[in-house]
């Protein structure tokens, strides 16, 4: 088990989380800790509860009980005006089909949140350029997303996850569309770009080669989270 | 099928299988030969130099019946042959290849004993990954050679990994029949 470098106490704690869609509930008493600046693979079967959970954390999913907090506010107590804003401020979100604008280019894309956030045009397009550089990605700045590759528009979207150095990225099945080799790719690139910027990574994903790039991981079965925990 | 039980583990197979209550060494094999055999039956002769081994480091005892002969003797498990069970059973496997085997025997072992076979597998699924960890990390240090044999084992280790996740998914099916093997 990796050591972590410097445990401080946890930004997001998810307790005894209850969420049911119908008579079996997605989660059942799930209890989560992630760290600022750690990799956390959140691994399980599909269906048992990976992404109902990430939700949950992020603040997009109410549960039926249980509670989350981020860096010691409880999610529950804040507005929705609150929460949206910490959504675009705080946190980045990469999903298993990039999700991008279809009628913007990839430049533009990664520049939107920036400039949804305040930040001058240009000073938003430099920002956004150096990451698609950094991605390996810059060549199709200028092309929509559906000119690009599945592998070049998942690297466009964790820049635009990344742009605004949010303190949190969630990642539900990020290279789960794509294959294996591409996947590699970009799961290097995210991780390597995510790490400098000092973000933490939630990862879900059901492949061990892709949670293999996390510091530990937390497995769902049955609703309840299994969770490692560092060495100290 | 390849013989299901390799080495070492058919000492803690039997150990395993004698803390359901003791039994002659007879019977012993045929429980062994119904639940890892598969078509390959122990010989008697490793039956009983395996018991000889066990007796003599203390992990079983005898009790003898009147008369003469090997299956006069009855075998028991002793307290230290359980908490041997049960360190074999909570010590993760150094994940390499062909462990099948023995995870397979840890797993039926666990479930015939009343143990906890999910937070075997959890264990072990935590020892692979943390190879799997440090095999990422060299293969994104190293040049095009590292890279290659990396991901050799790592495509090793992931297969090893889902048959870990398949038995986990499929533990009560698992169970089941091995309750009815006994
Ligand atoms: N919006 C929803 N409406 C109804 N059922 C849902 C919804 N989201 C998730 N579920 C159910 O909750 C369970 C967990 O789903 P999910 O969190 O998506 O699992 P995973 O991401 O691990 O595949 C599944 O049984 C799924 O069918
Ligand atoms: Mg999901």
């Amino acid at each position: 088990m990796r050591r972590h470098p410097n445990l401080g106490p946890p930004l997001l704690v998810a307790e005894n989380l209850v969420k049911s869609f119908g008579p079996t509930p997605a989660l059942d008493g799930a209890s989560l800790q992630v760290y600022a600046g750690e990799v956390l693979a959140l691994m399980g079967p599909s269906g048992s509860g990976k992404s109902t959970l990430l939700h949950c954390l992020a603040g997009i999913v109410t549960p039926d009980s249980g509670t989350v907090s981020y860096d010691g506010r409880d999610m529950a107590a804040m507005s929705d005006a609150q929460r949206s804003a910490l959504r675009r401020t705080e946190f980045g979100f990469v999903f298993q089909f990039g999700q991008l604008v279809p009628e913007l280019t990839c430049l533009e894309n990664v520049v939107l949140p920036l400039r949804l956030a305040g930040v001058r045009r240009r000073e938003a397009a430099r920002r956004a350029a150096g990451l698609l550089e950094r991605l390996e990605v810059a060549d199709v700045a200028d092309k929509r997303p559906g000119q690009a590759s599945g592998g070049q528009g998942q690297r466009v979207a964790v820049a635009r996850a990344l742009v605004t150095r949010p303190r949190v990225i969630f990642a539900d099945e990020p290279t789960g569309a794509l294959d294996s080799l591409n996947g590699e790719r970009v799961m290097h690139l995210f991780i390597a770009a995510a790490r400098e910027t000092g973000a933490a990574v939630v990862l879900v994903t059901h492949e061990a080669r892709i949670a293999a790039y996390s510091d530990r991981e937390a497995v769902i079965r049955d609703g309840r989270v299994r969770e490692q925990e560092y060495a100290r | 099928m390849p013989c299901i039980v390799a080495g070492m583990s058919v000492g803690f197979a039997l150990l395993g299988l004698l803390e359901s209550g003791p039994c002659h060494g007879y019977d012993l094999k045929r429980s062994y030969d119904e639940q890892f055999g598969h078509g390959r039956a122990l010989h008697y002769g490793q039956v009983y130099a395996t018991l000889a081994r066990l007796l003599k480091n203390g992990l079983v005892e005898v009790e003898s019946e009147p008369g003469e002969g090997p299956d006069r003797k009855r075998y028991a498990i002793t307290e230290a042959g359980v908490t041997d069970v049960d360190r074999w059973l909570t010590r993760p496997e150094k994940p390499e290849p062909y462990l099948q085997s023995t995870l397979y025997t840890k797993v039926v072992l666990a479930l015939l004993t009343g143990r906890d076979a999910a937070d075997l597998l959890d264990t072990q699924r935590g020892e692979h990954l943390r190879l799997m960890r440090e095999l990422t990390q060299r293969k994104s240090e190293g040049d095009l050679a590292d890279q290659l044999i990396c991901d050799h084992a790592l495509f090793h280790l992931e297969a090893d990994l889902r048959w870990l996740e398949l038995t986990a998914a499929r533990l009560e099916q698992l169970r089941d029949r091995v309750r009815r093997n006994t």
